[in-house]
């Protein structure tokens, strides 16, 4: 195969539809007689329900159906468990799972009460001030060391406690380990993670027809498949009689994957019920709450090392806040165990986490997904020890990496594919030196940061490693047709959310199939389209889906050649397929186009022979064994101002190692997307709850999302080291940008102010001017 | 978030605009930039029965130059001013703090008159506007009367402004001797509101020492507070960087700011001093330079 | 009191529209569900986000800031309007699309009205008063960067093209 695309940085197929507006997203979709709905939401985090009285709302004008918990009849029951807790030994993990409605009680600020059903949202809106809710309001639980002491409110009555989980994963002999240790460190690090806030918010539209007994359903869902698979199940249809269509969706970043949110559950059975299509769009307000979070853990975490800085082990003890209910198991702090070990030999490593239920908005993945607290804790402990043991912080990193002969690197703890931790490919130290030449480390450490201090400029440089487990199973897979006009359409399972898969899909099947990108078309997120598939979470679209893709592309391509070569009474090899058709090599003139073929793939007359099939399509799946690993470096140039301790990023380098890559231009903007959300939740987002689980700042003038003059110009480069775990040598790359940026601020403020003098240390995130003037006032009155 | 019903009407002329003020009350709001009216309308967190838009009425929107005063229009949009090199450099405090203002998009319809109405005490403008020491003409069917800023802010939000007046024009004394103005803040990201922001007037005699200085605060009170007391160890002097100093101590002990989701109590009585301090220092030299 | 209507006249990329509103029908609502132009989108209906932004009478409003009963008279200009009446991108689109300066799409009409207004009324800016022009419209996708890169590249080819 000749790669004229693959690996190009071809502009995108999608963008003039979105550039004109002509993009349909949930919100465009208009339907004859469609209704509006509104959910009535609790403004308090825990309470017992005692009434909800719809009567006044029922009889507002234009208010057509209101919808509680009990009206649900059968309907209503928990949904299921997304991601089992993987096999580990001595787990504890108590299943509860969030319901459409809120029945008996409310367990977070958010959860639905009832649904008002009107003729337009803004009735719709009115209606909900006419319900009256009658709550008996008990103490929240708030705080994940609170939750856990004896006399505290239980989120789950029935349980006891509030122990969502407890897992335990050991490698090798920790206690040993610290026994040898020239120094052994302990801290107690906070990271919280925010919210992913799209620009778009969620949406469901669902339509129900009667006759044809089917129902279509639009959501900004990233899974449309288990969508499709769990709406048929409770709704009692057959999958073939349910179509979910992902229109195009304002972006992800692992919120809109829930199966199912309680709109997606309710939405589709009162469109039965009331022979109407009806629409729901969640406001920016509510988005705050109903839509779910990555918070926060605590970890007490402890590291030995030798005399030279060599890691002998880590052992770690957190407490991972999951808000009231676990439909997504334990993928985040599983994530967050995993990815502390990074990209280091940790010959022993004992880690103890307890998940915590509490009366919050549930936690589930979030671009990061759990990694950047991980590696907050490990990149700090090793900043720390490199200070105590007055080793060069790039060094003790260097001294610990794992070396490029050792992989595939097992890391025998088991990760969120089941599987136990194992690392494919990877060569860290080049990366490594890469990032430093790209900052400048030598010239800034010894010639630009002394110049600039002695001027009273407080500047800082930060560098952290990472590793990024991506690309999991368990599938994907894609159909892949020509058409008789010779362009090829292309169907898949997951859903787009801005990643590019119009282009980058397109740019692997043009390969494949000799054609122009611009002549394929790819249809992504719609069940009747492509029957089966997981969806877009985990940094797998491009592994797995692009892999399916291929898979197809290749079965399409073997059966062009050989109807081809049939055709010319010829061998297979000395055909050449280029420019939508087949030709004799070095005879350009003796060609059949693609399209061509496609007739002759489907004749009038003859007979297909057995063991083939008509067209000129193929339907490949790929499911990999387990998860690849991607890895990176990023570095950091900062000026903080000693006076107001505001921050500026002066220089930000990505140097990042994703094996293969299908398009350069996609990749870059991935990445840089992902550092700004990095640098987001580093130093400008934060959830601010009070202690009754209220939360203070539910708006986008308070919920600060970093603008284009917080967001600095980054420079980029790639290493590779292909994937052994599929034909293409991809891995992902959707969450690295967020990964690391947390401990690489803490440590370029801390450079900068030279915060070590001072015995100050940065160990939570987020940071902000404010809490880094406490941190300094608090190590001063010390 | 969409907003409750109200009944709509578009004033015809001020007069028709003040006599629905005085029908409906405090049921009734003035639309007018809508930048702050609307959002607090779109969380129901506002909801007037009767929105009568002023819109229309050209007259209130104006920048009007004398010897002794510029007189701003309540209606006069913030990218109006922006664009009135005249009134900037007759005002530099304006200057300023009009870049700090959220973003172009609100200020092209966003007003004086609604920001300095609705009294955000983390907004700019009412901090500029007590530095200045500008009078606020009120209007209703009842009449006409005129307030200082300094009794027109009375509380959180809250302004002296009756049912039915509208607040109809801003009148800003301008300095005769040297004088030199300054405003900064300290916001999370730019037009955010401030965490704390500083305006300083400095005015010198002909010899070059300080004869008045005007110091106020935003975002660290209920209302923008006049911390000018602070900084009467200045008059007499040359400003020197350890006066200024004492200035910025005295500011950070005399005012009480509450904290916020953003900033600490402490770091918003740190960073006013800090902004105090760069404030009075730029506010000197520009009246020393002539502005 | 809620059900009455008002008559409203305004023309949306330069074609005249009359219709009937509730006094509080916002004018994002309007344009994206009256008048079936979903171009401009909603992001957070209380002006932070920007990717409402249209332009009235020329100016970068919100329009989730404003009802639609306010633009009686006015000319408004959305997304829709941007592309010639054959289809040819704006210089401002073309150089979105050349940088990759947008990825799930949902911010980029606001984007794009505001830069268009922003490049018409300074054509040779410097990457700072870009960064400044775009900061009241938040991205989540992108890092702001290809957009900034688009910017001044759509400046210098707006400037090449000026008579």
């Amino acid at each position: 195969m000749t790669t004229r695309f693959f690996g190009a940085p071809v502009k995108r197929n999608e963008d003039r539809k979105l550039l004109t507006g002509q993009a349909m997203f949930i919100d465009d979709v208009e339907l004859p007689g469609l209704l509006h709905a509104a959910f009535l939401r609790s403004q308090v985090a825990h309470a017992r329900i005692r009434s909800i009285d719809v009567s006044e709302a029922l009889k507002r004008p234009g208010v057509v159906a209101v919808y509680t918990a009990n009206d649900l009849g059968d309907y209503w029951r928990p949904g299921p468990l997304l991601v089992s807790p993987p096999p580990i030994p001595g787990i504890v993990f108590n299943e509860r799972t969030h319901v459409p409605l809120a029945k008996d009680f409310v367990r977070c600020a958010g959860e639905p009460l009832a649904i008002v059903v009107a003729e337009s949202r803004y009735l719709a809106e009115d209606a909900l001030d006419d319900i009256f809710v009658d709550l008996d309001i008990l103490p929240a639980v708030v705080d994940v060391e609170k939750a856990l002491q004896k006399g505290t409110a239980h989120v789950h009555a029935d349980l006891g406690s509030n122990v969502a989980a407890h897992v335990h994963q050991t490698k090798g002999d920790y206690a040993k380990a610290a026994a040898k240790a020239h120094l052994t460190l302990k801290r107690r690090f906070r990271y919280e993670h925010g919210i992913s806030s799209p620009i778009e918010t969620r949406g469901v539209v669902a339509q129900w027809d009667a006759r044809a007994e089917h129902m279509t359903v639009w959501d900004t869902t990233q899974a449309p498949v288990f969508v499709r698979n769990l709406l048929a199940g409770a709704l009692g249809l057959g999958e073939g009689q349910v179509r979910v269509i992902a229109p195009f969706v304002g972006g992800g970043f692992g919120p809109k994957i829930l199966m199912l949110y309680p709109e997606e559950a309710t939405l589709p059975w009162i469109a039965m019920r009331l022979k109407r299509p009806i629409k729901w769009i969640e406001d920016r307000f509510e988005h705050f709450v109903a839509t779910t979070h990555e918070r926060g853990q605590i970890h007490d975490a402890e590291i030995a090392l030798d005399r030279d800085g060599r890691i002998l082990g880590v052992k770690d003890v957190f407490l991972h806040d999951n808000g009231a209910y676990n439909p997504y198991g334990l993928t985040v702090p599983i994530n967050s165990q995993c990815t502390m070990l990074g990209p280091y030999v940790i010959p022993a490593y004992d880690s103890t986490f307890t998940s915590v239920f509490t009366n919050l908005t549930i936690v589930t993945p979030y671009r990061g997904a759990g990694r950047q607290h991980g590696v907050f804790v490990i990149e700090r402990l090793l900043d720390l020890a490199a200070h105590e043991l007055g080793i060069d912080p790039t060094e003790i990193r260097r001294h610990n990496l794992i070396p490029p002969d050792a992989f595939p690197y097992q890391n025998e703890i088991i990760y969120q594919d089941f599987a136990p931790l194992q690392y494919d490919s990877g060569n860290y130290e080049p990366v490594l030196d890469r990032a430093l030449e790209m900052i400048g480390h030598k010239t800034f450490i010894n010639e630009e940061q002394p110049k600039l201090r002695a001027q009273g400029r407080c500047v800082g440089i930060g560098i952290a490693c990472y590793v990024e487990g991506t690309g999991i199973g368990p599938y994907e897979g894609a159909k892949v047709q020509v058409r008789a006009n010779g362009k090829v359409s292309v169907a898949t399972g997951i859903g787009t959310q801005g990643q590019g898969h119009f282009t980058s899909f397109a740019q692997i099947v043009a390969d494949q199939l000799g054609v122009k990108v611009t002549d394929v078309d790819i249809v992504t997120g719609d069940t009747d389209r492509f029957y089966w598939g997981a969806g877009t979470f985990a940094s797998r679209g491009a592994v797995v889906a692009g892999n399916a893709v291929n898979e197809a592309s290749l079965a399409v391509r073997k059966k062009a050649l050989k109807l081809a070569s049939d055709a010319f009474e010829c061998a297979e090899e000395d055909l050449v397929l280029a420019d939508g058709s087949v030709s004799i090599t070095g005879i350009p003139e003796k060609f059949i186009s693609l399209g061509e073929l496609v007739l002759r793939a489907n004749p009038m007359r003859g007979a297909v022979q057995p063991g083939t099939e008509p067209g000129l399509e193929s339907t490949q799946y790929f499911g990999p064994a387990s998860g690849t690993t991607a890895n990176g470096v990023h570095a950091v140039i900062v000026e903080v101002d000693p006076s107001t301790y505001d921050m500026k990023i002066l220089k930000y380098v990505v140097v990042h190692d994703c094996g293969t890559v299908i398009n350069p231009l996609i990749l870059a903007g991935q990445i840089h997307g992902g550092v700004a959300q990095g640098i987001g939740n580093a130093f400008y987002e934060k959830l601010a709850f009070d202690e009754h689980g209220q939360l203070l700042n539910a708006s986008l003038a308070d919920y600060l999302l970093p603008t284009a003059l917080e967001i600095p110009r980054m420079e980029l480069d790639h290493a590779t080291t292909p994937s052994p775990l599929n034909p293409l040598g991809i891995k992902g790359a959707g969450e690295a940008g967020a990964i690391p940026v947390g401990p690489l601020i803490a440590q370029a403020i801390e450079d900068a102010l030279q915060l070590k003098r001072k015995k100050v240390e940065l160990l939570e995130i987020p940071l902000s001017p404010s809490r880094v003037f406490e941190l300094i006032r608090e190590g001063d009155k010390r | 978030m969409k907003p409750a019903p109200f009944r709509y009407v578009r004033a015809s002329s001020l007069d028709h605009a003040l006599s629905l003020k005085a029908e409906y009350g405090d049921e009734a709001r003035f639309l007018a930039g809508g930048q702050s009216l609307i959002p607090s309308m779109n969380f129901r967190l506002a909801r007037p029965s009767v929105l009568i838009d002023i819109n229309g009425l050209s007259e209130l929107a104006s920048i009007g130059r004398s010897e002794r005063q510029v007189r701003l229009g309540a209606l006069t949009r913030y990218a109006a001013l922006e664009r009135d090199g005249d009134f900037l450099s007759a005002c530099p405090l304006f200057a300023d703090a009009l870049p700090h203002i959220a973003h172009p998009q609100i200020r092209n319809r966003g007003t004086i008159g609604g920001n300095l109405s609705h009294a955000d005490p983390a907004s700019e403008l009412p901090a500029v506007s007590l530095a200045l020491k500008a009078r606020m003409k009120l209007r209703s069917v009842r009449g006409e009367r005129e307030l200082e800023a300094s009794d027109f802010f009375v509380g959180l939000l809250t302004t002296d402004l009756q049912d039915d007046e509208m607040l109809a024009e801003i009148a800003i004394p301008l300095p005769s001797g040297p004088t030199g103005g300054c405003f900064m803040e300290v916001a999370r990201r730019q037009g955010d509101f401030a965490l704390a922001g500083v305006a300083a007037i400095v005015s010198l005699d002909a010899e070059g020492s300080c004869t008045d200085v005007r110091l106020t605060c935003c975002g660290v009170g209920d209302t923008p507070v006049d911390v000018s007391a602070t900084a009467v160890s200045l008059i007499g002097t040359r400003c020197s960087a350890h006066a200024i100093d004492a200035v910025r101590a005295e500011v950070q002990r005399t005012i009480s700011p509450a904290g916020n989701v953003h900033a600490s109590a402490d770091y918003q009585r740190h960073v006013a001093g800090v902004l105090a301090a760069r404030a009075l220092r730029t506010a000197y030299e520009r009246a020393r330079n002539g502005n | 009191m809620a059900t009455e209507r008002h008559d409203v006249e305004l023309s949306v990329n330069g074609v005249a529209y009359r219709r009937s509103v509730e006094a509080r029908m916002l004018l994002s609502d309007f344009l994206r569900h009256e008048l079936h132009l979903a171009g401009t989108h909603v992001g957070c209906e209380h002006g932070v986000c920007g990717a409402c932004t249209v332009l009235l009478d020329g100016a970068a409003v919100r329009s989730c800031l404003m009802f639609a009963v306010q633009t009686d008279g006015c000319a408004v200009s959305t997304i829709e309007g941007l592309a010639s009446s054959d289809g040819e991108l704006s210089p401002i689109q073309t150089a979105m699309h050349e940088h990759h300066g947008l990825q799930c799409g949902y911010c980029t009409p606001g984007i794009l009205m505001t830069m268009t207004a922003f490049l018409r009324d300074k054509p040779d800016p410097t990457e700072q008063e870009v960064r400044e022009a775009l900061s009241g419209n938040l991205c989540r996708c992108t890092g702001y960067q290809n957009i900034v890169d688009a910017m001044m590249a759509a400046a210098r080819a707006i400037r090449a093209a000026a008579p």
